[in-house]
């Protein structure tokens, strides 16, 4: 049956449009002369020159990757462990509870998570002493809580994909649990992994909210320099800030993505 | 072929009547995906309550063939008659043509019952009559205990009924079936056949089918049409398609065959001889004029081929080879005989006595023949 | 077999005829040591940094503010060294559910979610079907292109809309050189721009679930409808439609939960009508130090959501189970 399908064809290039093209305008106007970020005054790469001189973000994205770079990896192992027991573990005491806690962070309000998370680091201080004081540590374990769902989604998925046979000849042929966990299940889902992992990593790099309520008044990370600079107004340095963010995180999905498809062929 | 014999009942069959006028007319049809031609200008007529089979490999043009008559997809060239019309430009939904699909395709959402009433809602007929129409239907196919469940509640044959009630209900002109018992397994497959064709000589609607299965095709058609790369090879009765096959392939493709090359040499009477290799001279029925020196392919049956002192007419054809092989199934042997190193033939033999008692073991040599009426010539 | 294989000698080969499921057992007992850290890591993780903060939220709700360190009274009190008092101050609820301003907060911040969800539904919907029904080698490209945009930063895709929406904006500027406005529309700072930059953020949050559902949709049911007699549009309503359903509602509650809760996008493009308990939860906690009242504020709204939240839980087991 042939059917018309401009129609949908153009709602479908709509959807895209809303999607790219205010991102696109950002960084377009990121090398703006003009202070005034929506006017344009000539090609210049001025700002991207006075951030690198901004000492406040260099110092907060430092940070920031940094917390997103442990919050990815132990959010990773955690999201596999959990993963494994989800898929693999059969039925168990409090399983229901156990997927319960790990669907609520992916749609929780982040506000909820974060203030709960600080009043739990602020009893946990005054009941045994850690953590002391708030920064890098309380971060970093606000993000990893609600990473590892996002990695258990991802790992999950793939792991339920696998063909569980694999295992049983292993198995079968001698390996120990271990090893075939080391050696089969873990190399099975790499592609997973890195994902989760990226996925992590950028989450985490994202997060404003959680972060204000559990960060010290020493930690300042990214988001929450853009933010307090953005509620002031627009500025052209924060377009070329922006800029940078998104070429770093296309180049590396786009740079894992390829990895991913050579090693599928 | 029972709907076979009944038809020869009367005078003629109506594919045999040069007045009759067909129901749904072919003409001159291809259908192009890109570069691939699915279908490659085909024509054929199927007359009014008819149970036509189209018969060929994955690949060969046929399931293309059953969505054009549906309306599912529009040919590229040629046009298509149903009934006196030309339906080749209307679509699926405003065809009076419907389809049981091979996976059945019942809505997931949806009780039996709202499946079955699913194309009468569309033609907008009343509640009352429509309520009727699916009881009526449900009973045809016995499955009136099943009217609230949900497809995935049903077993694969309840499921096939459902399908088939369904595509039943708007009493179509046509009804096409797409492997209608591909998904069976194979005991209720035999059952299932036999009632298909009870049912369509009840209702006396024109179904349309496609298979793979030969015995299938065999067993439910009035007519067979033998596909192979987007062709149609043979359209005949599943008796003329079996005895008298027009090619090597739809010979191959239908029961196992023994084919002999040769030459004609000579004409006695009705009877043309033949010179195959290694000295083997063959003698067979043959009312067409052909030329001396005309390379020929001479198709013999297993099961037409005999032991040799067994009912010997004049003029037997005759061949001697080595027991190579031998299949016991029960009801028959078969017998693998090497009659040249590169030629081995096929027999069939019922087993009239126990097993133990046979005559035949491995490496005997045998002589087998076959009658001059027993064989068909090939000519391409 | 069970317990007592622990024994690597021991440890024979299942009979043949029970294989399957000996060896399966065999694997069960077997993973006993490693299964319990397994399961137990990131379940005690999930308890202590997920859970227990929740018990210490209720707990804080109950109190009442003061200034010290920590900001809010505790609930037991030693009186003459023999009597412990509970003081437990219901007035947070109190106020949350009768003061006029919150009440606004909450139906706002619903309705908001609301009109984002049905936003994101009509045009994620046509874009999930068209990836859905692309040609094959089309897809995943065109699934990348809705997912890419969930890998760049959400703050940063709001403040694209801040230079887009304001006064002297773009959007303004290239309405007024079109000549279709004679003067700059205000839309940033209003519930439209909230409205705008939510369906913008959440958009992938549908597509995707919707995309999942309807590319598993069996294409023959459609031709089946068709064959029956109904028309394409039909065939859409009565066959398509119902049976997306379930991605319908996972997508809708994927934007919904979160948008009920947002906090960033009323603080930056919405002015000071849209009122979000979101925003009132930051302000409360942020400039008035109110820790009692905020801690209330957020376990109304997780109240309000466990609804929501039940359903998509539902949603998701079942998708599990079918698999």
């Amino acid at each position: 049956m042939k059917r018309r399908r401009w129609p949908l064809y153009s709602l479908l290039a709509f959807g895209y449009a809303f999607l790219y093209v205010p991102v696109l305008l950002l960084v377009v106007y990121s090398f703006n002369a003009s202070r005034l970020v929506t006017v344009w005054g000539g090609f210049s790469t001025h700002w991207y020159g006075e951030l690198l001189n901004n000492t406040q973000i260099l110092d907060a994205a430092w940070l920031s990757i940094r917390i997103a770079t442990v919050n990815a990896t132990l959010a990773t192992v955690l999201g596999t462990l959990a993963a494994m027991a989800l898929v693999r573990g059969g039925r168990f005491r409090g399983r229901g509870g156990f997927e319960l806690l790990l669907t609520a962070p992916l749609v929780m309000p982040e506000v909820i998570v974060g203030l709960s998370l600080l009043l739990l680091f602020v009893a946990m201080q005054h009941g045994i002493g850690w953590p002391d004081g708030r920064g890098f540590t309380t971060i970093t374990i606000a993000h990893i809580t609600f990473s590892m769902a996002y990695a258990t989604v991802v790992i999950r998925a793939r792991l339920a994909q696998m063909d569980r046979s694999l295992e049983e000849a292993a198995m079968d042929l001698g390996a120990r649990p271990l090893v075939v966990y080391l050696r089969i299940t873990l190399p099975l889902i790499a592609p997973a992994l890195l994902s989760a992992w990226l996925l992590a990593f950028t989450l985490s790099l994202d997060d404003l909210v959680i972060a204000s309520f559990v960060a010290g008044p020493a930690s300042t990370t990214l988001p929450m320099v853009v933010y307090s600079s953005v509620r002031l107004g627009v500025s052209p340095q924060i377009n070329a800030l922006a800029s940078l963010i998104l070429l770093f995180v296309s180049l590396a999905v786009i740079i894992a993505g390829l990895a991913l498809a050579r090693k599928r062929d | 072929m029972a709907s076979h014999d009944a038809n020869d009942q009367s005078s003629l069959a109506a594919w045999q009547d040069p007045t009759a006028k067909p129901y749904v007319r072919i003409a001159g049809v291809s259908r192009h995906f890109g570069e691939v031609h699915a279908l490659n200008d085909v024509s054929l007529d199927i007359y009014q309550g008819e149970f036509f089979s189209l018969l060929g490999g994955s690949g060969c043009g046929k399931s293309t063939l059953l969505r054009l008559l549906a309306g599912l997809d529009t040919p590229t060239k040629g046009r298509i008659w149903i009934d006196g019309v030309d339906v080749t430009d209307i679509p699926a939904y405003r065809r009076p043509v419907n389809m049981m699909f091979q996976s059945y395709a019942l809505f997931p959402h949806m009780s039996v019952e709202a499946n079955v009433e699913f194309g009468l809602r569309q033609e907008k007929m009343p509640k009352a009559e429509r309520g009727e129409r699916v009881s009526e239907m449900l009973d045809l196919l016995h499955i009136g205990d099943l009217r609230k469940r949900r497809p995935d509640q049903l077993s694969g044959g309840q499921r096939q009924r459902v399908a088939l009630a369904r595509s039943l209900a708007k009493h179509p002109k046509l009804l096409l079936l797409d492997e209608p018992l591909g998904a069976l397994d194979k005991k209720l497959r035999t059952h299932t056949q036999f009632e298909l064709v009870k049912l369509q000589e009840r209702i006396g609607i024109t179904f349309v089918t496609v298979t793979h299965d030969q015995e299938e095709a065999m067993t439910m058609s009035s007519r067979i049409a033998v596909m192979d790369a987007g062709q149609i090879i043979q359209v005949d009765t599943p008796g003329a398609i079996y005895e008298y096959p027009n090619s090597r392939m739809v010979a191959s493709f239908i029961g196992s065959v023994n084919l002999f090359e040769g030459k004609v040499f000579g004409r006695e009477d009705n009877d043309i001889l033949i010179a195959g290799d290694d000295y083997l001279v063959m003698r067979l029925r043959c009312l067409q004029p052909l030329s001396l020196g005309t390379p020929v392919t001479v198709a013999v049956r297993p099961e037409k081929m005999r032991l040799c002192p067994e009912c010997q007419g004049p003029g037997d054809n005759r061949v001697t080879g080595r027991v190579e092989d031998i299949a016991y199934l029960g009801n028959v042997s078969i017998f693998h005989v090497r009659v040249s190193p590169s030629q081995v033939v096929t027999m069939t033999l019922a087993n009239m006595q126990p097993r133990t008692e046979q005559m035949l073991t491995w490496d005997q040599e045998v002589t087998m023949t076959w009658s001059p009426v027993c064989g068909v010539v090939l000519t391409e | 077999m069970t317990q007592t294989a622990a024994g690597e000698g021991e440890v024979g080969f299942p009979a043949p005829i029970h294989g399957d499921r000996r060896l399966r057992r065999w694997l069960g007992s077997r993973w006993q040591p490693g299964r319990w850290v397994n399961i137990g890591l990131p379940y005690f993780w999930l308890l202590l940094f997920f859970f227990l903060p929740f018990v210490i939220v209720f707990q804080i709700s109950l109190a009442e503010p003061q200034i010290a360190q920590p900001p809010y009274t505790a609930l037991t009190e030693w009186v003459d060294e023999a009597v412990l008092q509970v003081r437990l101050n219901l007035g947070n609820y109190a106020l949350v559910v009768e003061d006029e301003l919150y009440r606004a907060a909450f139906l706002n911040s619903l309705w908001v979610g609301l009109v984002s969800t049905l936003g994101c539904l009509l045009i994620g919907y046509p874009m999930a079907y068209a990836i859905a029904t692309a040609p094959e080698r089309w897809r995943v490209p065109l699934l990348m292109m809705i997912i890419l945009p969930f890998w760049t930063s959400f703050l940063i895709r709001v403040y694209a809309w801040i230079g887009i929406l304001k006064g002297n904006g773009l959007l303004n500027n290239f309405l007024l050189a079109l000549g279709l406005i004679d003067e700059p529309l205000t839309i940033l700072h209003t519930q439209t721009a909230v409205y705008i930059g939510v369906v913008y953020s959440y958009l992938p949050f549908m597509v995707l679930p919707l995309y999942a559902n309807l590319s598993r949709l069996d294409m023959t049911l459609l031709e089946a409808a068709a064959d029956l007699g109904c028309r394409p549009w039909r065939a859409f309503l009565r066959v398509t439609l119902p049976l997306s359903l379930p991605g319908i509602l996972a997508g809708s509650l994927l934007v919904f939960i979160p948008v009920v809760g947002e906090f960033v996008i009323p603080d930056l493009l919405g002015g000071p009508d849209s009122l979000m308990v979101g925003r009132m939860l930051w302000t409360e906690f942020f400039s008035n130090k109110d820790w009692p009242l905020a801690s209330a504020l957020a376990l109304v709204l997780l109240a309000l959501l466990v609804v929501p939240f039940v359903a998509l839980q539902r949603w998701q087991s079942r998708l599990e189970e079918e698999r």
